[in-house]
């Protein structure tokens, strides 16, 4: 699923990043602990869905090569944070919807989550 | 995943391009005075097979080569184009995205479709199939290189340096409590590693250790120093502080065991995780720590002759 469809789901604003819509995530993962997508978060293309609006959630996608964020629940970063993933070239999206909408309108349509997605390759 | 949201890398391509990423801005018009032997010569000169009209930038019109052989065989080539071109045009915006325009290429059967602003509705181009080819070609070239060149920046530092044994020594100073900057020195150590080629895989497993420990620092201590030494065969890294030390050891490596305050655990750290993070995803991990003089945190990933938990 590209991050235009993902946007499209979840009426979901650009925050930066906008001319890498086109990249492909084949998984999400809602989380808010950022030691638990450190440990567990072993594939790139994932799409992380995070209340969390702090530097230290780009540092960590940056880490596990995370491409794209959607804040949530009308979470949105500040200036320094926006600054930083877009030195990383990391996708930030925002979204009104709550974590839990927000991963279940995306699972809905077919995007899978890291189990399913392990067991299935 | 449904039918209907499965896409092609074209498609993709046309999903993330606009009408003016693409269109022609170098546009051969005629007005609608001039008459249809000017409009065959600059189908000639220019080797096309429609010309937009256009009366003081805005678009009046359409004429193309079938209009103009119409005339030829009624002898009407003295004429004027007002009065033989097409008036009913079929225009697109410049902030359309190319996927739509596919589809009305598609319905309309057109070669071409004048672009207009959509602001002012003046004539800012013209968009032909084969301009869009290009434009995704372009874009497909684009992508293709900046993966090539990706490659190429990752060369193997330790294959280039001839000696009987080279290591390097990276030192980071990580501040205590410096909360805004918490993980800027784990990725800096990223960075370095890539230049200096080492795999991706290794290099993920040091810095998720790394950002645990500069985590823990700034948050427990006054701050210290993350210390990396690479050789051929290892990453080991030290993370040294001055305090406050760890009473229990044991307990700290329990997984969900937690003494931090509220404040890290809104930063998403905090829970409890750091030490058996930075242990599943080690080789070797020891710790030294005194209460009151501070704590000396050992990890090791291998590099050659992998132990770790992938084998």
């Amino acid at each position: 699923m590209n991050l235009h469809i993902v946007k499209k789901i979840l009426n979901a604003e650009v925050i930066c990043g906008s001319e890498f819509l086109n990249r492909d995530v084949k998984m999400g993962c809602g989380c808010d602990l950022m030691s638990h997508v450190l440990a567990h978060i072993e594939h790139k293309d994932t799409l992380l869905l995070t209340g969390l609006t702090t530097p230290q959630v780009i540092y960590t996608t940056d880490v596990v090569d995370i491409k794209a964020i959607c804040f949530v629940r009308g979470k949105r970063p500040d200036e320094e944070v926006i600054k930083l993933a877009e030195t990383y070239n990391i996708v930030l999206l925002g979204t009104n919807l709550p974590l839990f909408e927000s991963c279940g309108k995306l699972y809905k349509e077919g995007l899978t989550g890291i189990s399913e997605y392990e067991s299935s390759n | 995943m449904s039918q209907a949201i499965k896409t092609t890398k074209i498609q993709e391509l046309a999903y993330a391009s606009k009408v003016e990423d693409a269109m022609s801005t170098n546009i051969v018009v005629v007005t609608p005075y001039d008459s249809i032997l000017d409009v065959w010569l600059k189908l000639r000169d220019n080797r096309i097979s429609g010309l937009p009209v256009v009366h003081e930038d805005y678009i009046v019109g359409i004429i193309s080569v079938e209009d103009f052989i119409k005339c030829l065989m009624l002898g009407k080539t003295n004429e004027l184009v007002k009065d033989h071109m097409t008036s009913k045009v079929e225009t697109i915006y410049g902030d359309e995205l190319l996927i739509h325009i596919l589809k009305k290429f598609e319905k309309f059967k057109f070669g071409r479709f004048p672009v207009k602003d959509r602001d002012t509705n003046k004539l800012i181009g013209i968009l032909t199939k084969g301009d869009v080819i290009e434009c995704l070609l372009k874009k497909l070239e684009k992508d293709y290189y900046e993966e090539e060149s990706q490659k190429r920046n990752i060369c193997n530092f330790f294959d280039d340096v001839c000696s009987d044994s080279t290591n390097i020594q990276l030192k980071y100073n990580v501040i205590g409590k410096e909360f805004k900057k918490a993980g800027e020195k784990s990725s800096l150590l990223k960075n370095a590693l890539l230049k200096l080629g080492i795999s991706t895989e290794i290099i993920r497993r040091i810095v998720i250790a790394s950002i645990e420990s500069e985590m823990n620092m700034i948050i427990f201590t006054d701050g210290g120093e993350l210390i990396v030494w690479i050789d051929e065969n290892k990453i080991k890294v030290n993370a040294v502080d001055n305090g406050p030390g760890i009473p229990d050891i044991e307990k700290a490596m329990t997984p969900g065991y937690s003494t931090a305050p509220d404040w890290v655990r809104e930063m998403g750290f905090g829970a409890g995780m750091g030490l058996p993070n930075i242990k599943n995803c080690t080789d070797e991990m020891k710790i030294d720590s005194v209460v009151g003089r501070g704590t000396n945190l050992e990890f090791i990933v291998n590099i050659k002759n992998e132990t770790g938990r992938n084998n």
